[in-house]
């Protein structure tokens, strides 16, 4: 007789799909890149040393964190990283680098350790420390640096390396020896302060100003398409998005095209299209239930829209997605899906 | 595929002719679909059950040392829902109330024989009748006595489904061939090499029922199948049976999502298929029919697919009852140490801790893994992300994520209420897709039981 090993018992069902959390996690680092990589390519060394700092700072805030709760580490999971890089991205190119440290710091600590890590978190942690920065220090987080500029890889713009708790050096002088005339501000606050519409071919390629990770829309479009074709990501809340932005936009141009954007001009200015595809998605605030994610997102870019055309800021979608994130729980809770077999309605065959 | 469902009901373009969500697991299937079912040897000990089917078990009527011929009764139904059991060798008794491991772990009641080793092993116990002259009646008398189950894995007593319940009809009758467990092919090679016995069985079911027509169902990935009952439907001019496809994702074949399918109808929550007018078997269960009632025969063997990485032949063999799994093991040439045995299909199969146990009515398959090629690998379970995948896989609709964090705090009364627990049905598609290896099936089990458990200690 053969000795027998023992055999492993588990319960049904016994196959596993193969995606996991860190590969999905994964999965969305890599569709970051090619942004980073454009981010770099228009502005230089300071947008390459801003996702080096605020990834590095959401990193070591979670490690920290773990640690002193005596928790194994988490990094292993990839989600920080997404939360450094997306931060970095949603930052002006010249945003002094110890503010964004402190950015990052927020966006991990108040947005997800303090609510209990991974899976825990109602806000998009990125979105919170943007949040943040913008209330403490509004006069970086709204100067713009131009693209291009000849200098971008010899030197930082100097307004990055900032001494903490000093008010940021001026970047103008740095920027004015580059070029002869430049205009820093980003499409939507030309449009909002000066009614001057920006072509939507340079905001698809990116030919603008703007945060670091926002000015192609094109290549976000791209980037969130590559998430998409591997089922890593549903379709279904970019497109809400997109489609709530353009329903909401759409009639205001319709009634007065002077002074309200076109449809188009609305989704690929900004941060719409960045929102869309990698912050409103952050799967973790979003609502669960079929109906719900369509609720969701066209709430989202319908919120956008009335804050750019109607509020005092520019720009929208970063409170929208905030806004969106704190509602999630109550759109899941009143649109529960029928389950099945239930609620019908009297059908053939059936006995009265 | 035409615009209106066989109710009448009009058919909208995007709603497709299956049921919403499921998963598409790799099926594997290619390791056995298409060879040809052969028969197994006989082993020289066979291990009987008593307890084969739900419901009440079977009661001997033979004793120790007494002979047996193959196909002979050996014990009775042990009420309505219930069936009797056939000496599946011919041979000696050679215990009556040995105490048994079953896949599940219990001990129950067995009836051991020991083989023959001469005899040829032919069924001589038959009783042939003309079932054109029986009532249904005495067709549900004939389906018991000839001890069938529900082959596809539940093992309910056939007949008890055959009549409709009181104040019940039943127009339609459906016959499953989905067979969407991954790497299960008996009930493929069944219909291909049994589709007379399974045609005629499916029109004794529809004598007894009172059925009108019926509907054979069976997915897109056997074609050939479909292709071939259609042929003999036409050779033989059945009108009232029609065969049709339905696209391959799992769970088609769990009967309500295969109604839904075929009529666009959905069983009401906590129902019956009687609750629409349609009784659904099996297609293995139906080919048994076919053969046995007609020749008066009692059923004592089935088609079971043997495969997995850990076996060097595998395939789907005709397998006497109680015919000991080490033995089925050594004839297929399964590895000697593996890691895991799976008894059904991967997606609700059971896995088993030991090798000392018989094949049973139930049993549809047994997949052998070596330990390095689990199906499936252990990893630690991660916190929920709110993927959706979950909700998006169950096929009820339910909402598992929720479930599953309900079921951590044991709020089991809330996910009763407010959150149809009672509604799932254990496929098991929440907990396959999950990226962060949550075990949700198994969690919503657990609430499940402790559920009736307090209903029981309550009434």
């Amino acid at each position: 007789m053969i000795k027998q090993t023992p055999l492993t018992i588990r319960t049904s069902p016994h196959l596993k799909k193969v995606l996991t959390v860190p590969q999905i996690m994964r999965n969305v680092v890599y569709a970051l890149l090619p942004i980073c990589a454009w981010a770099i390519w228009q502005f230089g060394i300071s947008a390459l040393a801003l996702i080096i700092v605020t990834t590095l700072s959401c990193m070591a805030t979670e490690q920290l964190f773990t640690a002193i709760s005596g928790k194994k580490s988490t990094l292993s999971d990839y989600s920080v990283v997404i939360t450094g890089i997306l931060l970095a991205l949603t930052l002006p190119p010249g945003f002094p680098l110890w503010m964004a440290a402190v950015a990052g710091f927020v966006a991990v600590a108040l947005g997800k350790m303090l609510f209990g890590g991974l899976g825990q978190n109602p806000f998009n942690p990125a979105l919170v420390g943007r949040a943040f920065v913008q209330a403490a220090f509004p006069v970086s987080i709204t100067t713009w640096t131009p693209g291009f500029l000849p200098e971008r890889f010899s030197s930082f713009i100097p307004s990055s390396l900032a001494l903490p708790f000093m008010s940021p050096a001026d970047s103008s002088a740095w920027i004015a020896g580059q070029v002869d005339a430049y205009s820093s501000a980003t499409p939507l606050s030309l449009f909002k302060f000066e009614q001057v519409s920006t072509s939507t071919s340079d905001l698809l390629l990116g030919m603008v100003s703007g945060s670091s990770g926002e000015t192609s829309a094109l290549l976000v479009l791209l980037c969130g398409g590559f998430l998409i074709a591997r089922g890593i990501m549903s379709w279904k809340i970019p497109c809400a998005v997109i489609l709530g932005a353009l329903l909401t936009a759409t009639p205001f141009w319709l009634m007065n095209a002077d002074i309200y954007p076109t449809p188009l001009f609305v989704i690929f200015s900004g941060g719409l299209m960045l929102a869309a595809m990698f912050m409103a998605t952050d799967m973790v605030g979003t609502p669960l239930t079929p109906a719900g994610i369509w609720i969701y997102g066209l709430f989202i870019g319908f919120l956008t829209v009335i804050i750019r055309l109607f509020g005092g800021l520019p720009e929208g979608a970063m409170y929208a997605v905030l806004v969106a994130n704190a509602l999630a729980p109550l759109i899941d809770s009143v649109t529960q899906p029928r389950a099945f077999g239930t609620g019908l309605k009297k059908q053939a065959g059936e006995e009265a | 595929m035409s615009l209106f469902n066989q109710q009448g009901f009009l058919r909208l373009p995007w709603q497709g002719k299956s049921f919403a969500n499921g998963i598409h697991p790799e099926d594997h299937k290619e390791l056995t679909e298409h060879k040809p079912i052969r028969r197994m040897p006989f082993s020289n000990k066979i291990i009987v059950p008593l307890s084969q089917s739900i419901g009440a078990p079977a009661k001997p009527i033979v004793s120790k040392g007494q002979d047996v011929v193959r196909g002979e009764p050996i014990a009775e139904a042990g009420g309505f829902v219930s069936a009797p059991i056939h000496a599946p060798v011919t041979g000696t008794i050679a215990g009556v109330d040995e105490l048994v491991s079953m896949p599940n772990g219990s001990k129950t009641p067995a009836i051991l024989i020991d083989t023959w080793p001469s005899s040829d092993q032919t069924v001589r116990y038959l009783q042939p009748r003309d079932t054109k002259v029986m009532s249904a009646d005495d067709l549900v008398k004939a389906v018991q006595d000839a001890g069938v189950v529900g082959l596809g894995g539940a093992a309910f007593p056939t007949h008890v489904k055959m009549k409709a319940p009181k104040g019940k009809t039943i127009t339609t009758l459906v016959a499953n061939g989905c067979e969407c467990e991954p790497y299960l092919t008996c009930d493929h090679r069944t219909m291909l090499e049994y589709t007379d016995n399974l045609l005629k069985g499916l029109q004794l079911a529809m004598v007894i029922s009172g059925a009108e027509k019926a509907i054979i169902g069976i997915e897109d990935n056997k074609m050939d199948a479909v292709e071939k009952i259609r042929e003999t439907i036409n050779a033989q001019g059945l009108t009232h049976i029609i065969c049709e496809a339905v696209p391959t994702c799992y769970p088609q074949g769990a009967e309500k999502m295969l109604l839904k399918s075929l009529l666009g109808l959905e069983v009401p929550a906590g129902g019956i298929p009687a609750d629409i007018g349609c009784a659904v078997f099996n297609v293995g269960t139906l080919a048994q029919i076919g053969e046995l009632v007609p020749e008066g025969r009692g059923l004592i063997e089935r088609i079971v697919t043997v495969s997995g990485p850990g076996v060097s032949k595998p395939g789907n063999y005709i397998i006497p009852l109680g015919t000991p799994l080490s033995f089925v093991l050594e004839q297929v040439g399964a590895i000697d140490n593996p890691g895991m045995i799976i008894l059904g299909g991967p997606m609700m199969g059971t896995s088993i801790a030991t090798r000392d146990i018989a094949t049973t009515k139930g049993i549809t398959g047994i997949l052998v893994f070596p330990p390095e090629q689990l199906p499936s690998s252990h990893e630690a379970e991660m916190p929920c992300i709110g993927c959706r995948t979950c909700v998006e896989a169950c096929p009820m609709y339910l909402n598992p994520s929720m479930l599953g964090k309900l079921a951590d705090v044991s709020r089991h009364q809330e996910m009763m209420d407010d959150f149809h627990l009672m509604n799932c049905f254990e496929c098991g598609c929440c907990s396959n897709s999950c990226p962060a290896n949550i075990p949700l099936t198994q969690k919503i089990r657990v609430a499940k039981q402790s559920i009736r458990q307090k209903a029981r200690s309550a009434g």
